[in-house]
């Protein structure tokens, strides 16, 4: 057997022995497929929090009561971060929802010991609620803190029951959860384009938080489609990612706020929360 | 450098025994308090089974806390039984002698314990065996190696079983010696088995010398990868004060000074309880105190070495954590008592021969090294956590709850009741160690030479 036959059929054994191969980066996210994203402009956006409570209800999210609230136990997949500009009497409130940032590079899913979060191939940051053993690993290794743990079982008042949404588990005690983008409506929308014979217009799919947005600030689409609606969006001047810096390659894309009072322009964009450290 | 500590092979053997065959009082009284404080941990562990971790003080974002801390310092004290039992065979240090079974013993059951909380820490224990175990063949979802987490087991259960294999081979003699001196039938039937037929032979004291020297020379990587893996739990993710490459020889030189430390106080209290006076001598403590200046200031420079790395990038995040960490109350607090019980009290103080000689003196200064380093391992965990990145909105504080001190409490009676049970049952000094140190340091005259009794091979 000649060196090189004997090295690749010594790769196809280990493989084999090892029984499935390691995604590597290179294979996540592919460029040809889907890449499902956000767009959130903060020009539009102003803090109403409806997003926040569409994705309570679509998602089965326990209740915040304020004793969870107090005890930084709340479980918000989606929240408005809230942070003061100026002095007063010229003090702003600027608002930012922040997500599950979907990320290509995800600081999560290196560090989970039992695959429970992993990069599909559709470009969602997925959890995998069965398989998670709640050591709570990715929700320190996240950068924006958008994992929650659920310390009990949740429990609803007697007259929600019919409020729970039938296509979302909902999660035990002991495990991590955060937003899906709402990947029960991905679904559904690629059963029903698959049965009309179709693809996935693009639109079709809206999660809970970018359906309610009353300023339409939330843009929900593929990164890979060239000629969708987020695409067009990302181009825009305005475009940052959150904490650019770590690397994470964020499929939420963030439009910067238009600030016709603002002194100077500062060289670059974005990095808005991190200057406005209190 | 010593003189010789017994004069006479059966009154040694006597000695040495004396605690695995008598049952003095205050066994069942420590014992009880201990078991105690077990009982009320389990209780605190099976209502978190049932309820969820709501009883801990974890909330958004920090999830990882005391017991956590709790389980990096219990790794770093179970490397004493290596540092002091491998390298100073190794090295053919005599006066480790009475040392290494006691330094080896706390490494078990530390290491035992250390286990247990990343284990009660998780959300849902029972199903860990998923990232201990590849066993999930059909569907395809094996544990992530990337993850540290699966680095963490292989590396631990890997150091237990070659420190269980590295005392049961230094424990052989010894049991052999407890067997033909056991009161009744059972207990000489069981310390025979145990003893797998040791009789004694040359042949079977050759195999025992090289089995135990490989085992030693086997386990000084192991003992290096152990707590470097430890530090990658934290060193390869991307939290600010975390994510640094010196973590893993810093954590293991740390791992050293408090581990070290442990032993020499583990000693002292044996020298009384067990009525070891005539062989832990205050020349062990001494030698002992003269390795812990050098582990204790490797280990400051390495901790220099950290901080200087966070503040030499000028990276804001990592900057804002470790002022976080040395300048904002409460955590200053916490800085300021760890650097002086770590090292600015027992170091200098360790200079002066008196202190190292004294019994006293040595037992609250290595307390002290350990209230201190397990504060290090606090201040390196949480103040981290609590300001993870630019995103002021989700900063949150940490305090530990009542049940987090009950852990940690337990954590410590489980590791002495361990230790207590087994210098019951089996013989917590190296009986036949000593005495060969002893053959070895005998002298006799032929002649007028004054010859060693006999010869290093």
């Amino acid at each position: 057997m000649s060196n090189a036959a004997h090295e690749s059929a010594a790769r196809a054994a280990a493989v084999g022995a090892l029984g499935q191969t390691i995604p590597t980066d290179a294979e996540v996210p592919p460029s040809d497929g889907t890449r499902w994203g956000m767009v959130i402009d903060l020009d539009r956006c102003t803090g109403c929090q409806a997003c926040v409570v569409a994705c309570q209800a679509e998602n089965n999210i326990a209740l915040n009561e304020e004793q969870r609230v107090l005890e930084r136990r709340a479980k918000t997949w989606i929240r408005i971060e809230r942070y003061w500009e100026g002095e007063f009497p010229n003090a702003k409130a600027r608002f930012i929802p922040v997500l599950c940032q979907h990320c290509g590079n995800a600081p999560c899913e290196t560090v989970c010991p039992v695959w429970a979060t992993y990069h599909n191939p559709e470009g969602l940051n997925v959890q995998v609620y069965n398989r998670c053993i709640g050591t709570r690993f990715c929700a320190n290794g996240c950068p924006y803190s958008v994992r929650y743990f659920n310390f009990w079982n949740p429990e609803w008042p007697e007259s929600l029951n019919n409020q729970l949404n039938p296509d979302v588990t909902v999660r035990s005690k002991g495990i991590i959860e955060k937003c899906t983008f709402c990947v029960q409506r991905i679904n559904r929308a690629q059963v029903d384009a698959k049965t009309d014979g179709r693809e996935v217009a693009d639109g079709e799919v809206q999660p809970a938080c970018v359906q309610s947005c009353p300023t339409t600030a939330l843009t929900f689409g593929d990164f890979n489609d060239e000629g969708s609606t987020v695409s067009r969006l990302a181009e825009s001047e305005r475009r940052y990612t959150l904490l650019e810096n770590f690397g994470t390659d964020p499929g939420v894309v963030y439009l910067k706020k238009v600030d016709p009072h603002a002194e100077a322009p500062e060289g670059g964009h974005g990095h808005a929360p991190a200057e406005d450290r209190a | 450098m010593q003189e010789p500590v017994v004069s006479d092979t059966r009154t040694a053997n006597r000695e040495l025994l004396d605690f695995v065959f008598s049952w003095p009082k205050w066994f069942f009284a420590v014992g009880g308090a201990l078991n105690g404080l077990l009982v009320a941990a389990v209780a605190v562990v099976i209502l978190m089974l049932m309820f969820g971790l709501q009883f801990l003080g974890y909330s958004h974002p920090v999830y990882w806390g005391f017991l956590i801390v709790n389980f990096v310092f219990w790794i770093g004290v179970s490397h004493a039984g290596i540092m002091v039992s491998a390298i100073l065979r190794l090295t053919q240090a005599e006066w480790r002698r009475p040392v290494t079974r006691a330094a080896e013993v706390l490494t078990i059951f530390s290491l035992l314990t250390a286990v247990q909380f990343p284990l009660i820490h998780s959300g849902r224990p029972w199903r860990t065996m998923y990232w201990t175990f590849p066993y999930d063949w059909n569907r395809g979802a094996w544990p992530n190696p990337r993850s540290p987490l699966v680095w963490d087991p292989s590396a631990i259960f890997t150091y237990l079983t070659s420190t269980i294999l590295f005392v049961y081979v230094a424990l052989l003699p010894d049991l052999a010696l407890a067997r033909d001196r056991a009161p009744n039938r059972i207990s000489r039937a069981i310390y025979g088995v145990l003893a797998l037929g040791f009789r004694g032979t040359t042949r079977q004291w050759r195999i025992q010398a090289i089995a135990g020297l490989l085992l030693s020379a086997i386990i000084l990587p192991i003992f290096v990868s152990v707590h470097s893996i430890v530090s990658w739990d934290f060193a390869v993710t991307t939290v600010p004060g975390w994510h640094n490459t010196v973590f893993a020889p810093y954590f293991v030189i740390g791992a050293v000074h408090s581990g070290v430390s442990a032993v020499v106080t583990v000693m002292i209290v044996m020298r009384y309880a067990f009525g070891l006076k005539r062989f832990i001598k205050r020349d062990h403590i001494d030698s002992l105190a003269r390795l812990l200046i050098v582990v204790a200031t490797v280990w400051l420079f390495f901790f220099m070495l950290d901080l200087f790395f966070g503040l030499y990038g000028t990276e804001p995040a990592e900057v804002d954590t470790w002022q976080r960490r040395l300048v904002e109350p409460p955590w200053v607090v916490i800085a300021i008592t760890f650097i002086i019980c770590a090292y600015v009290i027992p170091v200098p103080m360790w200079l002066f021969r008196g202190v190292r000689r004294s019994f006293f003196w040595m037992f609250v200064t290595t307390i002290l090294v350990n209230v201190g380093m397990w504060l290090e391992r606090y201040m390196v965990v949480v103040p981290a956590l609590e300001r993870k990145s630019g995103l002021t909105f989700t900063y949150g504080d940490y305090a530990p709850s009542l049940s987090e001190f009950i852990l940690v409490a337990a954590s410590f009676a489980l590791v002495i009741l361990g230790f207590l049970t087994f210098a019951k049952l089996l013989p917590i000094m190296p009986a036949a160690d000593i005495k060969e140190g002893q053959i070895l340091a005998d002298r006799i005259k032929v002649g007028r030479a004054n010859v060693p009794a006999a010869m290093r091979e």
